[in-house]
């Protein structure tokens, strides 16, 4: 096992959704504690990633990824604040 | 910028290796050719996917080391070989000239430079260097007037990545310092003796707080927790920190 962190995640998020979401802020389910997905500590590598809080380990995103399919459990995070670039933006760069 | 129509799901692709070097006797750089690459900012990575004939697959994120656009239309990764590490072994000592490699990306909006106005601290350890050699060179690519300092800590002088071309941007790209700290051992007359980043080091060739810089931080996960804590302790704004690590050792 490898500790990275969330930016290594980008590439996993950006194939479920649309935006990405390492610059999203996750508040944590254990501390209430905000931080941008990119700085939860990680540990994979893939298939399995689990993603824990910076403040207080607790875990916030797990992501498994199957041939066919994702599994993602967000149940440590309350909520994610997920920036919205304007349209025609190149705010997440080229895509 | 030239931009896709849709900026679609995150597909594969199939790109081919045009050149390889070697940075250090452990780091090497790959010159791809990416079919409709659609462009990347400075600090974005992309996924590695090798696959067996078996069907096992394993999939890796790296930065991208070069800077966008490219007159060749070319991407570049430095891959640093790590122990018993199965896509970087791949990488650094199997794949040849003329082969494929199965890519996605860019993808990462977070530690990324977007040539915005403030000064830029750039601290790498080890290989870390690599996306922030991107935003060196995008800055270059456009002119940029922004402040910019590296301080890079590396093992020896054997183990600095892009000496050559380091020395050469701090001639002609006007604002650009770099600054070498060494862990193991030092050039002759260098005038600190070996060691780790320390307070002292970040509080001299870094920026003064007041000036609001943008700061980016990259290493292994021990490097980037104390380069991180010292910015914090002298008084930078957490907000303003950015940091990617990764686990292997420097």
């Amino acid at each position: 096992m490898n500790e990275v962190d969330g930016n290594a995640m980008a590439g996993d998020l950006r194939e479920i959704f649309a935006v990405d979401l390492t610059a999203a802020v996750a508040t944590c389910a254990g501390c209430r504690e905000p931080c941008i997905v990119a700085t939860l500590r990680v540990w994979g590598p893939a298939p399995g990633l689990v993603a824990r809080c910076p403040s207080c380990d607790d875990v916030v995103l797990r992501l498994v990824r199957g041939p066919e399919r994702a599994w993602l459990d967000l149940r440590g995070a309350i909520s994610l604040q997920v920036p919205l670039p304007p349209a025609g933006s190149l705010a997440e760069g080229p895509a | 910028m030239a931009r896709a129509a849709v900026s679609g799901r995150l597909t594969w692709r199939a790109a081919t290796v045009v050149a390889a070097r070697w940075e250090t006797s452990s780091v090497r750089t790959l010159v791809l050719e990416v079919p409709d690459w659609p462009g990347h900012l400075p600090g974005q990575h992309l996924d590695v996917r090798l696959t067996a004939p078996d069907g096992y697959s394993a999939q890796r994120s790296y930065s991208i080391a070069s800077a966008w656009p490219d007159e060749e239309g070319h991407i570049e990764l430095t891959v640093q070989r790590v122990e018993d590490g199965e896509v970087s072994s791949y990488l650094a000592d199997v794949l040849e000239v003329g082969q494929p490699l199965e890519l996605r990306g860019p993808v990462g909006g977070w530690f990324v430079w977007r040539d915005e106005p403030p000064p830029v601290l750039l601290v790498a350890g080890g290989s870390g260097v690599v996306p922030l050699m991107a935003m060196i060179r995008a800055r270059g690519e456009v002119r940029g007037r922004q402040p910019f300092r590296l301080i890079y800590s590396a093992r020896t002088p054997q183990d600095v990545c892009y000496a050559g071309e380091l020395a050469r941007r701090v001639r002609d790209d006007p604002g650009l310092d770099v600054r070498f700290v060494y862990t193991r051992k030092t050039p002759d007359g260098w005038p600190d003796p070996p060691g780790r980043i320390t307070v002292p080091i970040l509080n001299t060739y870094g920026w003064p707080p007041d000036f609001a810089p943008d700061l980016f931080v990259c290493g292994p996960t021990a490097f980037v927790e104390t380069a991180a804590d010292i910015l914090v302790a002298l008084g930078h704004d957490p907000k303003k920190i950015r940091t990617e690590r990764f686990g292997g050792t420097p």
